[in-house]
């Protein structure tokens, strides 16, 4: 074994890869949020379809996907690597065990949120992701040129209440997961001090209300204008 | 004070264990939890049973020895070794389950007696700073700022409990593991072995099967000597920098 596979190998290092991949997920989120608030422009849908095709074009975007695409995996990976280690950690459980009063709720399940995001994942990526790539979408002209008109996939997905439902609580376990991830994320990098400390969580608690609020309104809102 | 006891009773490291209820009546509210265990344990043996082993050693909460995860909390309800536990933070009728600290790398010895020597293993392989024997030193020979001293004076504090493993949904034990990595890597006398050390006590911690940190703060929460989680991020740090510069391959 080399240093840098029995680095990665190790308790701390496949954490620092779950908190690297988690910190390139939010910066793809916060990204993912402020492209589709073109949703809400309100002209048809053009200037999103111009954004859908930029995004599955531009050789720059195509380098991030990429790794998003493995920081997703990565991510996922990893979490079953840690959790089969953390559960083999303690074979003999508690009969009687008081977690809720020395640890937030979110923390202690980060796997269940992550899996339940994951099922939300698997169902968003056929219906939009796929379709966007491979499917069969119907096309517009705009100034004469073609574009793969997303906007009417979107706003056909969302008519069905329990889609829109099913997207709105995924949020909420989206929240959840980044109420804990993003300052822990932090942490295990080692970057944990009195100076910033206090100011990564307090973004960290906005970030996890601000971005899954703006998604969750996006179906809500096609649900309810069209 | 009348208390039911749900205690955790097994024979030896390969007996299955399980609970057994007792009654202790007569317990006084100043009586230390240990201090009512005493008593049950006389009262067993005048019957002719078999008394509860559990770790106890000091008994003013400086060792480290006693352990018991009372309640579903280790040391109990309040944030202090079970040794200056009192029966005033429980209330007279009250159900008290004991059960020993549930790690695979602190098996069960017997009731509620584990081996923690597997922290012994983590400080022998790294948490000592190596010194040549001679004459004693001058007093303030090498200067150390009161700010270092005072973080290296609190993650000093551990010791060794366990209740961070215990408290962990992981069972983990970076609180412990970083505390003393953070105590040496602070403080002059530890730069020398600094990268080293940081390497074979991480490479040990995980050899004996302790589980990865989720950042739940859950030890911080129950540790009775209030070491903080900051050491957790700093061996982070020393970790991820030793193994890039470090010359072990």
């Amino acid at each position: 074994m080399t240093w840098v596979t029995k680095t990665l190998n190790s308790t701390l290092g496949r954490k620092l890869i779950m908190a690297l991949t988690g910190l390139f997920l939010i910066l793809f989120l916060t990204g993912h949020v402020s492209g589709n608030l073109l949703l809400f422009k309100g002209d048809g849908g053009q200037a999103f379809n111009m954004y859908a095709k930029f995004m599955t074009t531009n050789p720059a975007v195509k380098l991030l996907s990429y790794l998003t695409y493995i920081s997703v995996i990565g991510h996922i990976v990893y979490s079953i690597f840690l959790t089969q280690h953390n559960k083999s950690a303690r074979p003999v459980s508690y009969s009687t065990s008081n977690g809720s009063s020395n640890s937030a709720w979110s923390s202690r399940n980060m796997g269940v949120l992550g899996t339940i995001i994951l099922i939300f994942l698997v169902v968003h990526l056929q219906g939009f992701w796929y379709q966007m790539h491979w499917g069969a979408v119907p096309t517009v002209e705009y100034e004469g040129e073609t574009y793969k008109n997303l906007f009417e996939i979107v706003s056909f997905a969302f008519q069905n209440e329990l889609l829109v439902g099913g997207y709105v609580l995924a949020m909420v376990f989206l929240a959840f997961h980044l109420s804990h991830g993003f300052a822990s994320a932090f942490q295990t990098l080692g970057l944990n001090h009195k100076k910033y400390s206090p100011a990564i969580k307090a973004i960290g608690q906005v970030y996890c209300i601000v971005v899954p609020t703006l998604f969750a309104s996006m179906p809500l809102y096609i649900y309810f204008t069209s | 004070m009348k208390l039911t006891l749900k205690i955790w009773r097994q024979k030896n490291a390969t007996d299955k264990g399980g609970f057994a209820t007792y009654v202790a009546d007569h317990v006084s509210k100043d009586m230390s939890f240990l201090e009512m265990l005493d008593v049950l344990n006389d009262q067993l043996t005048e019957k002719g049973e078999d008394p509860v082993h559990f770790d106890h050693d000091c008994r003013e909460g400086i060792c480290g020895m006693c352990s018991l995860y009372i309640n579903g909390k280790p040391h109990g309800p309040q944030q202090t070794t079970t040794c200056q536990l009192h029966m005033r933070s429980f209330s007279d009728g009250e159900t008290i389950t004991i059960e020993p600290w549930r790690a695979k790398a602190f098996p069960v010895v017997k009731d509620l007696v584990v081996n923690r020597s597997a922290f012994d293993r983590i400080i022998q392989a790294g948490g000592y700073v190596s010194v040549n024997t001679g004459g004693v030193p001058d007093a303030n020979e090498i200067p150390i700022p009161k700010t270092v001293a005072d973080l290296a004076m609190d993650a000093a504090q551990c010791i060794g409990c366990g209740a961070c493993v215990a408290a962990c949904k992981n069972a983990s034990a970076m609180l412990f593991t970083s505390a003393k990595v953070s105590q040496l890597a602070l403080l002059p006398q530890g730069q020398v072995e600094r990268k080293t050390r940081a390497e074979k006590m991480v490479a040990q911690m995980d050899a004996e099967g302790f589980g990865a940190c989720t950042n739940t703060g859950a030890c911080e929460a129950e540790c009775p000597k209030g070491i903080s989680i900051t050491n957790i991020a700093r061996m982070n740090r020393e970790y991820f920098s030793a193994v890039v510069s470090s010359d072990n391959m």
